[in-house]
């Protein structure tokens, strides 16, 4: 138990659902959610098709853990071949969704093929129907979710959609659920999209059991009380991520200006304080913070944008309270484009989340384009006559809703960094690693961060390795390959789990497996999951050399690489990517081109493809 | 000070617990005319479709649990009441002395004026007695035709299809439900029960009935073929127990009708439940509502006002919920609307569901629901409240299945 | 004496540990969907309402039984729903004017909130102290609030 044994296949392009038993065996070796899903994911699709023809695979997986009284059971990832990257692309989201979609009765919600025509899906336990979208296609994923639960009569539904810009296949589409939680990188909306699916709407009934019960809640008694007094948690429950956008400015790792700089001046306008902080007419940003299913660190940010602010002045349909600033769009609408207008800031969050767009890669694409502007490459004729200067909260707020409705200059915007600095010539201003954008540190002061960025394999991610306190400790990139590494393969089997990265600010993978180990059939221990972890680190570089990645693709741009930091702990550093990842390739029991030996893949159970 | 209750239903038995209660020293008397202890007559289908015993229909389980209350039970039939002298007659001859009446004599049923009505094996639906003996009728694969599809006639609909039988619903009126369900709601059920193999004839009249093959023929109007069953069920409508009054000076309406504190126009005698014509919502109308939940209300507030306690009775409110072989359906107040009302209606034939919600202003006053099974009371509660929805009106025409959000922020959040 | 449960929607996350807590006690299985505490969200999930039987002595659900299904539970005060004697009429879900007595078809029953027999698991499973178990006598919401930030402060 734990798992629900039951996956739901859907051919679109047959309009055919079906319910058929869980692989028990992927299940025992790659676990759940991140982990298995990639497993289904190479065994039901050729890694070299086109991330948004009808022969790509869109994989929704909860973990075992997931929906069960687990703090932070909450979350499920989407995994697929990402159009950003060409890569695989695996992205996790938190809210209510996940949690339901195994209440319904499924661990993973496999879809392929293509409808005819725009549909949804609608799923109420052993109820599945495919359903015609013609009057939700081309609305926002707001709209959507309030017109399904109308539809359906139901208000408890769920829902996973994507806005306009999935539909219209920009390349950094997310998929939202929730309202404001999403599966937010890699263009897995876009995905999404080209399946014409707008939407899963669930509600379930059935339920999750565990193994052992009375074990397993004694382990969730005793981790909850790990993670509730854990300071970090607090933290994050008081302020939010966005308490790094103090942290990276004191240290010089805040991205400003498309990695020109790496300190911001406008930080104390956009930072937690500044959230918090109440304007002469009454305002605050912030109103509160909210949970995702299950959790007790309670890290989201609810806010609210000034009914006086330029952004919503006249329009009264943006006056609602909805989700506020974390770290990475603090930093995505803030340093890197230089904007420090706190509502111009929030108002680009709702455009993401109401148009299903990511907002790391939207930032730093917009950053590229006004470092564009500013050198006169691109001008007023091409960006519909706003001027996009750095710092320009209207050219944030604008180009935001275009990108969001794929209007105008937002079309080219909604190519991603790469694409569009590629289009004007410049491919070397395009900030990411395999098309993807970065996130919001800078890799010459945070070197394993840099390494991290390099080798993801979904691209540029701060998400898939953990190197904070490594990074913070030493400047250099001595040393650095095999711990990070290890926190790859730690954080790829936290991410199988069904629970949050955010509790390894208090747990190790002990508190882990206790809770797995009690839930799930089989004996779960730390180092059973380390080698899930690296089991899934590897099958998914697999799919990536499939899909006709190379050694060339673990690289940075040469701005990091070549132009040292002007400020900060890191100032007059480069990324030292050129000693740190021979030192990976062998850590990881590859060749020095980056394909896994044969003796590592042996090692790991997985056949050399 | 000896209180009188005519009729040991759920208004009865109530009225007596709450007099034992409200006044400690008085002698309660509970006069029921069936050989049965008190029991419910809403339990009768699931003991039909056996899914409890007889047992299970008892409105108290306890052994002993009107004795040790202090409550005389007893069998007997009122005939007469004479309020001059505080006695009251019964069928047996005895004369009983009370010093407070409450009438609770519930109602009986109807069968329609047509001949051969009162055939055998044609049952009513409404005792343990005729419970008995349609279990008896109906070995599983019978057929059998059940006249009425009103909210009698389809919560036993249900319990006969459990017993397996191959049913046929005659109603005369054009939908089923029709007093509880307009024409949308009415022809979902109807649908969902062909869709179960119920047949089911709506606007169809049974002009005789007679005897065929050890059988019934029902011959219906408009050159329908006529139907043969190997019983009948007959629901075609009840009507209050009101004979005995005759005389007493009583006032009687459609029913017995009772004021704010359930007295009659006559010192000392109030009246209760199914009997008894009170106070209603949201209009204030005096009405028969022979349902539980008002059975139980009037028995409560009656005992407490006869036992001296002044209790004010804010009305009974018409609602109704129904299991129609798996299909949930509710109707509250005034759910055909105010003229002038604004409504709010969200369908989905081809789901089975639907809500229509009826407003005065932006206060609920009547509502339907199929399908609804959560949080459903909350109707109740904005109907009897009259909450003002404000804002929240234009949500709920939007999309009126947010009225459970809008019951909470109208009347939660502010005491939070 | 007897107590309550206290419900403070300003210090609710809406993370559903509540909901998962009373499903598991009373389910055997986590499902909010069956869970008889419900937690409704409002505006983008910026307000949250912890939503539940308050116990309320008019005992509207009680009353309307027909067959003597809910009862007092004289140790915590809660009403109390015996499945065995439930016939699944449904008359309390109509009668209970909060809405707390939903019908759950799968068993043919009705649930509602009972205090987990004076062990309530939502209050225990609750995190932020939204939902917490007191004694009744302090009724004044004020008074109750002062209380909470005495235990808070002591935590």
């Amino acid at each position: 138990m734990s798992w629900q044994r039951r996956i739901l296949r859907v051919n679109l392009s047959e309009g055919r659902a079906q319910v058929e038993a869980l692989n028990m065996e992927w299940a025992r070796d790659f676990l759940g959610e991140r982990g298995l899903a990639t497993k289904y994911l190479m065994e039901n699709m050729d890694p070299s098709a086109d991330p948004l023809g009808p022969d790509n695979v869109l994989i929704f997986a909860t973990g075992p853990l997931s929906g069960t009284m687990a703090s932070t059971s909450g979350r499920y990832a989407v995994v697929t071949k990402g159009p950003l990257t060409g890569a695989i692309a695996c992205s996790n989201s938190g809210g209510k969704f996940g949690a339901e979609l195994k209440f319904a009765g499924y661990d993973l919600l496999l879809l392929e093929g293509r409808a005819q025509r725009p549909v949804y899906l609608h799923v109420v336990d052993d109820l599945v129907e495919i359903l015609p979208a013609d009057e939700i296609w081309g609305a926002s994923v707001w709209d959507t979710d309030a017109w399904l639960k109308q539809r359906h009569q139901n208000p408890q539904l769920k829902v996973a959609a994507v806005g306009v810009a999935g539909e219209r296949g920009v390349k950094f589409a997310c998929v939202v659920n929730d309202l404001h939680r999403a599966a937010g990188r890699s263009g897995v909306g876009a995905v999404m999209g080209s399946k014409n699916l707008k939407a899963i709407a669930v509600h379930g009934s059935v339920g999750v059991k565990v193994d052992d019960p009375k074990r397993f809640m004694q382990a969730v008694k005793e981790t909850k009380a790990v993670l509730w007094d854990n300071a970090g948690r607090a933290e994050l429950e008081r302020v939010g991520t966005n308490a790094m956008i103090d942290v990276m400015q004191e240290f010089g790792g805040l991205p400003t200006r498309n990695f020109r700089e790496v300190q911001f001046e406008g930080v104390e306008n956009i930072n937690p304080s500044a959230m918090s902080a109440r304007k002469a007419n009454g305002h605050t940003n912030l109103l509160t913070n909210k949970a995702c299913f299950g959790c007790t660190i309670a890290c989201g940010r609810i806010a609210h944008i000034d009914k006086e602010h330029f952004t919503v002045v006249n329009r009264r349909e943006y006056w609602h309270a909805s989700g506020g600033l974390e770290y990475e769009t603090a930093y995505a609408f803030g340093p890197v484009v230089g904007v420090d207008d706190l509502d111009a800031l929030t108002f680009a969050g709702y455009m993401m989340n109401e148009h299903g767009m990511d907002p790391i890669s939207f930032g730093v694409t917009l950053a590229a384009a006004m470092e564009l502007y500013e050198m006169g490459v691109i001008t007023k004729e091409d960006t519909d006559g706003i001027a996009l200067n750095f710092g320009s909260a209207e050219a944030l707020a604008v180009m935001a809703e275009k990108t969001g409705k794929h209007e105008g200059f937002g079309q080219v915007l909604g190519l991603g960094s790469k694409r569009l600095c590629e289009k004007y010539g410049h491919p070397e201003l395009f900030m990411g690693v395999k098309g993807q954008e970065f996130a919001g540190y800078d890799s010459r002061a945070l070197q394993g961060m840099g390494l991290g960025y390099a080798t993801s394999n979904r691209g540029a991610c701060h998400l898939k390795h953990d190197m904070f306190a490594e990074d913070m400790e030493d400047q250099t990139g001595q040393g650095k390959a095999k711990p990070c590494k290890d926190s790859q393969d730690r954080v790829a089997a936290v991410d199988s789990t069904g629970l949050c990265l955010f509790t390894t600010g208090a747990w190790g993978l002990e508190e882990f497996a206790a809770q797995l180990d009690a839930a799930c059939e089989g004996e779960w221990t730390a180092e059973r999951l380390t080698m899930v972890g690296e089991r899934v680190w590897n099958l998914e570089r697999q799919f990536n050399l499939a899909a006709g990645l190379t050694r060339a693709d673990d690289t940075l741009p040469r701005r990091l690489l070549e132009t040292p930091a002007p400020s900060g702990t890191g100032k007059g550093r480069v990324n030292e990517l050129d000693v740190m990842l021979p030192e990976y390739y062998e850590a990881r029991g590859w060749t020095p081109d980056g394909e896994p030996t044969t003796q590592t893949l042996q090692r790991l159970g997985l056949v050399s493809l | 000070m000896h209180h009188v209750i005519i009729g040991a239903g759920p208004a009865g038995v109530i009225a007596a617990e709450t007099l034992r209660r409200s006044d400690a020293g008085a002698r309660v008397t509970l006069l029921g005319d069936e050989s049965e202890r008190p029991y419910s007559r809403m339990a009768i289908p699931y003991l039909l479709a056996e899914d409890i015993a007889e047992a299970g229909t008892h409105l108290r389980h306890g052994e002993g649990h009107y004795e040790g209350h202090g409550i005389e039970v007893r069998k007997g039939r009122a005939r007469s009441v004479n309020p001059a002298g505080n006695t009251l007659t019964l069928a047996d001859g005895d004369t009983l002395s009370y010093d407070r009446l409450l009438v609770a004599s519930g109602s009986h049923t109807v069968r329609p004026p047509i001949e051969g009505a009162d055939l055998g094996r044609i049952e009513n639906c409404w005792t343990l007695a005729d419970a008995r003996r349609i279990m008896a009728g109906t070995p599983r694969g019978s057929k059998v035709v059940l006249m009425g599809a009103g909210f009698i006639g389809c919560i036993i609909l249900e319990a006969l299809v459990a017993r397996g039988v191959d049913l046929t619903v005659v109603e005369l009126a054009d939908r089923m439900l029709a007093r509880m369900m307009d024409d949308s709601g009415g022809d979902m059920i109807k649908r969902w029960c062909e869709g179960k193999g119920v047949k089911v004839l709506t606007s169809t009249r049974v002009t005789a009935l007679g005897e065929a093959d050890g059988g019934i023929r029902l011959h219906l109007d408009g050159g329908a073929p006529s139907i043969t069953a190997d019983l009948v069920v007959c629901a075609t409508g009840v009507a209050p127990n009101v004979d005995f009054l005759e005389g007493s000076g009583v006032e009687i309406d459609d029913g017995v009708l009772v004021d704010d504190r359930l007295r009659t126009n006559v010192d000392g005698i109030y009246a209760a439940g199914d009997v008894a014509q009170g106070p209603s919502f949201p209009t204030g109308a005096r009405e028969v509502h022979a349902i539980q939940p008002t059975a139980s209300e009037h028995g409560r507030i009656a005992a407490r006002n006869m036992a001296g306690h002044d209790t004010p009775y804010r009305g009974s409110l018409s609602m109704n919920v129904l299991n129609t072989l798996g299909l949930v359906s509710s109707s509250f107040g005034v759910w055909m609307g105010l003229e002038g009302g604004d409504r709010a209606v969200a369908s989905d034939p081809a789901r089975f569901k639907y809500l229509r919600l009826e407003f005065d202003e932006d206060r609920i006053v009547g509502a339907l629901a199929i399908g609804l099974t959560q949080h459903v009371g909350v109707i109740r509660g904005l109907v009897q409240t009259q909450v003002p929805l404000g804002a929240w009106k234009d949500v709920l025409l939007k999309d009126p299945h947010r009225v459970m959000d809008a019951y909470l922020d109208c009347t939660q959040a502010s005491a939070a | 004496m007897h107590k309550s449960l206290l419900i403070d929607p300003q210090k609710c996350t809406s993370c559903l540990q509540c909901e998962m807590a009373c499903s598991f006690e009373h389910e055997g299985a986590f499902n909010p969907a069956k869970s008889r505490i419900k937690v409704f969200e409002f505006e983008h999930g910026a307000r949250a309402i912890p939503y539940t039987c308050t116990q309320c002595d008019e005992a509207w659900c009680m009353h309307a039984c027909p067959v003597e299904a809910i009862t007092l539970d004289a140790a915590t005060g809660a009403k109390v729903v015996h499945e065995e004697t439930c016939v699944g009429c449904k008359v309390c879900t109509i009668a209970c004017p909060f809405g707390t007595v939903n019908y759950n078809a799968d068993t043919g029953k009705v649930v509602k909130c009972d205090l987990c027999g004076g062990d309530p698991q939502c209050a225990e499973a609750c995190p932020t102290g939204a939902i917490t178990y007191v004694d009744a006598s302090w009724t004044g919401y004020e008074r109750m609030r002062s209380w909470a930030e005495r235990l808070d402060a002591g935590a």
